[in-house]
């Protein structure tokens, strides 16, 4: 990508990542949180790469991580969401209030 | 022309992920991360990563996207609005958070990064080469964690998911 540097790319990723994590702190609904979360991921993933690419052309590991990174995210997405799932199921809600216990 | 595009495309990303943290109701904000994923595979597309913006494409905006709007569907009663944090609260998280990205902001304008002048396309080739080899610079060991992190992740959510009263 000619003409943008890379702080301009790491900067596009860092308000990114502070954004989910503005959301991350203030949502109460556990699908919201998870929401953010993927924010943040997107944001890591976008910024292993750009470090690999404009740093490192001659290796692979950023590129590849980032792979890692959605393939993880999905599977951390399936299991969270059907934990939820579970949650509203025992207490007819997905806010954080309900959550209050890990007896059942 | 190209970094016009760009310029837009990490806009409306920022734009969207803002919507996606302040909006009311649960379900837009999952339609604004969808804007969101498909804002990154666009700049996938234009770092000259084919790959990596395919799979966002399909893994992300295919299949993450669509859980989120069966879950919300099941769970929450679409249209109404969640509860929110305090205002109060909500402004000290922000200014937080505001503080925290100075920081990160900072660090990252001071450093001297040395860009090389000579950027290669990643090709899928490269990619597969990589992930399946077993010498230097092969992901061999971390591809097959991820492939039973995958099975187990698949095990988990259907055994997690399912329901109590399904005994035999």
């Amino acid at each position: 990508m000619e003409g943008i540097s890379i702080q301009i790319v790491l900067t596009f990723t860092t308000i990114l990542f502070f954004i989910g994590l503005y959301g991350f702190i203030t949502r109460t609904n556990l699908i919201g949180i998870l929401i953010s979360l993927e924010l943040m991921l997107n944001a890591e993933a976008v910024n292993f790469f750009v470090l690999n690419k404009y740093l490192f052309p001659g290796v692979l590991q950023g590129s590849v991580f980032s792979l890692f990174i959605i393939a993880l995210a999905a599977a951390e997405t399936a299991l969270a969401l059907a934990i939820i799932i579970q949650v509203y199921r025992m207490t007819g809600s997905v806010d954080v209030k309900e959550v209050k216990d890990l007896k059942h | 022309m190209e970094t016009i595009l760009f310029y837009i495309l990490m806009f409306i990303v920022i734009v969207s992920a803002l919507l996606v943290v302040n909006t009311d109701k649960i379900y837009r904000a999952v339609l604004y991360l969808l804007f969101v994923l498909l804002g990154i595979a666009g700049i996938y597309f234009m770092l000259d990563y084919d790959f990596l913006g395919a799979v966002q494409l399909s893994v992300y905006a295919g299949g993450v996207a669509v859980l989120f709007i069966y879950v919300v569907m099941l769970t929450e009663k679409v249209g109404e609005p969640i509860r929110k944090i305090a205002p109060f609260r909500r402004m000290v998280a922000g200014i937080t958070v505001i503080l925290l990205m100075a920081l990160a902001l900072y660090a990252i304008w001071s450093f001297d990064f040395q860009e090389v002048t000579t950027k290669k396309e990643v090709t899928i080739r490269e990619v597969g080469h990589a992930l399946l080899s077993y010498e230097k610079n092969g992901f061999i060991l971390a591809f097959e964690v991820i492939s039973v992190i995958l099975l187990a992740a698949m095990i988990g959510a259907i055994v997690i998911g399912r329901t109590k009263k399904s005994k035999r």
